[in-house]
């Protein structure tokens, strides 16, 4: 067990160098004098140009930048955005809260229909409940999903007027946020109506973003389950006279639930792609939203920032998930 | 280059009988035939999209500014679907955005798959150190979620359809390398590829003409499903205002200029939309399909 962990981190942590190595190579690679290209229109003296150049350190041989920036990465030292001035950390980590509750909302609203709805489809395999949910499945999975918000809007929010049509909470709210959790804080907030207003503002995002990742495990699920329902032991099962339930919730589930699991933490980059243009379209403040708009702020720092940590929460979940595939099933951990 | 879109052809021709059996198993999935018929109109829409438009994509028609389409109560025939917000013809604009997506399906899927083909053999064959670094490079690249790479790369080139393809092209190719390279090392240990090497065949000729024709099934799936997503990826590029830029009627750019107004018409955002759908739905359930049909192990089952 301890080999395959040593395994698992020995290939995690050239890929962490590789991705500093691209994020730090971003600002770099931008055509011309990356300076004058992040003003923009806005232009810079003299001066600023020099200073900035110093902070960058585009005055020194590219290998010591490289290791500078590394330095900075491992002690938490993102830079600063060019807007804002803030570290471009403090920036991240207080807009992540709000992708976290989106993308985990969106991970169980996905979760509780598409377990079910696989399910159900391999045990009628081929008959009318299958074809009908894996047709929907698939219309999901093709699902350009920034059309999918704006329709939900239209319908939702524009004819049967019963959602907001953006941000987290509505703005007669106004109480502290401890956790960042809207959710979370709303109830400890005890105004009256702040909780249910921020279930409102959820449902249409979160319906959005769990779209895709519904599909795919609905269809996960229906694949897997198939797979375990045709095993001797589910003869076995239906030998000794056990009930549909027993044989399809208990035995054939369980272990079908395996492939489901890692297709659910390895959904977590989907989610987070995703998670751009659902909040872009919701005016979610989330970092999806604050990636767009640094992109067009030309803020550059935070771009390199936030990429830099995206992957690396990517590239964490999909370790954790391997480790713990590597838990549930022991053959892995030989291979 | 070694063009992907050659290969299924001559991979078919090697042996009479393999068409038709592939055939016969594609046309038992009554989906996978209906989704080939739609891609094909698509196609077909894709390639006369000058003939068959009522009205120039781009001319604005001033006095008839977000008309509705002809069923809805001041729609006319003369727009069959409606007008969008500066007076263009929607009708016209899908039937020429349909030849940007499919323009930017085979361009990114031939750059991914013959880049991806390349460099995938290229770590099968060669020596471990190599295979070793190309195969991390790769996990790199996946690292990244696919559509911020895209989103990031755009903001390094400019935004332009050109680069947006570019991008996603780069962020597509690791998944051919991946599945060349799984295919590659079975196929390597087999005994027709020991046969050939004991004959004297080069590395090179081993490479492409030896094995590479026995691992193409996986990557003709991959060639579908990374067509729908090349398409989906432009457009959601295009509505973040990164991909093809106004005025040009690519279907996810069109979804963006029509946001302002989706309280107000329901057809300029309908229709894009729905023609994304239909398309890439269309090419997913021809991949289903052509996995299907492809896949020994499935088969019989």
């Amino acid at each position: 067990m301890l080999k395959f962990l040593l395994s698992r981190l020995l290939t995690f942590l050239p890929t962490f160098f590789g991705v500093t190595l691209i994020s730090f190579a971003f600002i770099r690679a931008l055509p011309g004098d990356p300076i004058i290209v992040m003003a923009g229109e806005r232009g810079i003296t003299e001066e600023r140009h020099a200073e900035l150049v110093r902070q960058f350190g585009f005055d020194r041989p590219i290998w010591e930048q490289y290791l500078d920036y590394l330095w900075g990465v491992m002690q938490g030292d993102l830079g600063q955005s060019f807007v804002t001035k803030k570290p471009v950390w403090d920036e991240f980590f207080a807009l992540f809260p709000a992708t976290l509750e989106l993308s985990v909302c969106a991970m169980a609203f996905a979760v509780l229909l598409g377990l079910p709805a696989g399910v159900i489809a391999a045990v009628n395999r081929g008959k009318f409940f299958d074809r009908a949910l894996m047709s929907t499945a698939l219309v999901g999975y093709s699902m350009p999903i920034f059309w999918w918000a704006l329709l939900l809007i239209i319908v939702v929010s524009g004819w049967l007027q019963w959602t907001p049509v953006s941000g987290r909470i509505s703005l007669m709210f106004f109480f502290p946020q401890p956790t960042g959790f809207m959710l979370i804080d709303s109830l400890i907030s005890g105004e009256k109506g702040a909780f249910a207003s921020a279930v409102q503002h959820l449902i249409l995002p979160t319906v959005v973003l769990g779209t895709i990742p519904l599909a795919v495990i609905a269809r996960q699920t229906r694949s897997a389950m198939l797979e375990v329902l045709s095993e001797d032991y589910i003869r076995t099962a239906r030998a000794k006279g056990l009930g549909p339930f027993g044989i399809n919730g208990v035995h054939a589930l369980r272990n079908a639930l395996i492939p489901v699991v890692t297709v659910i933490g390895l959904s977590v980059g989907t989610l987070l792609a995703g998670a751009i243009l659902t909040e872009t379209i919701f005016s979610w403040p989330g970092i999806g939203k604050w990636m767009v708009d640094s992109i067009f702020r030309r803020d550059y720092p935070a771009v390199q920032g936030g990429l830099l940590l995206i992957a690396v929460i990517v590239m964490i979940v999909n370790l954790t998930v391997d480790v713990v595939y590597g838990f549930i099933n022991p053959r892995i951990r030989k291979g | 280059m070694v063009d992907a879109s050659n290969l299924p052809a001559s991979a078919g021709a090697k042996r009479p009988g393999q068409l038709s059996e592939f055939w016969r198993y594609f046309k038992e999935n009554r989906g996978a035939v209906i989704g080939m018929w739609v891609f094909a109109a698509f196609v077909a829409v894709a390639v006369l999209a000058d003939l068959i438009a009522p009205h120039d994509p781009i001319v604005q028609y001033r006095d008839h500014l977000l008309q509705p389409p002809f069923w809805v109560e001041g729609g006319s025939w003369e727009f069959p679907l409606g007008t969008d917000a500066v007076g263009r013809d929607m009708l016209s604009r899908l039937l020429h955005g349909a030849r940007f997506s499919f323009y930017v399906g085979v361009v990114v899927v031939a750059f991914a798959a013959s880049g991806g083909i390349v460099i995938g053999l290229l770590a099968g064959f060669a020596p471990k150190w190599v295979d070793t670094l190309i195969m991390r490079v790769m996990d790199i690249i996946l690292a990244f979620p696919s559509l911020l790479l895209a989103l990031v790369l755009v903001a390094i080139l400019g935004p332009s359809l050109t680069n947006a393809m570019i991008a996603i092209a780069i962020v597509l190719q690791p998944h051919y390398v991946r599945l060349t390279r799984a295919s590659a090392l079975s196929e390597r240990s087999k005994d027709y590829v020991t046969a050939a090497r004991v004959a004297g065949a080069s590395k090179l000729r081993l490479m492409f003409i030896t094995v590479l024709p026995n691992c193409l099934s996986p990557i003709i799936v991959q060639g579908a499903l990374s067509f729908s997503t090349a398409i989906l990826d432009a457009a959601a590029l295009g509505f973040l205002g990164m991909g093809a830029q106004p005025p040009t009627p690519e279907w996810g750019t069109m979804l963006a200029e029509a946001r302002e107004f989706i309280l107000r018409a329901w057809w300029v955002v309908t229709f894009p939309g729905l023609a994304i759908l239909v398309t890439v739905l269309a090419i997913n359930l021809m991949g289903d399909g052509l996995r299907d049909a492809l896949d020994p192990k499935l088969k019989r089952s």
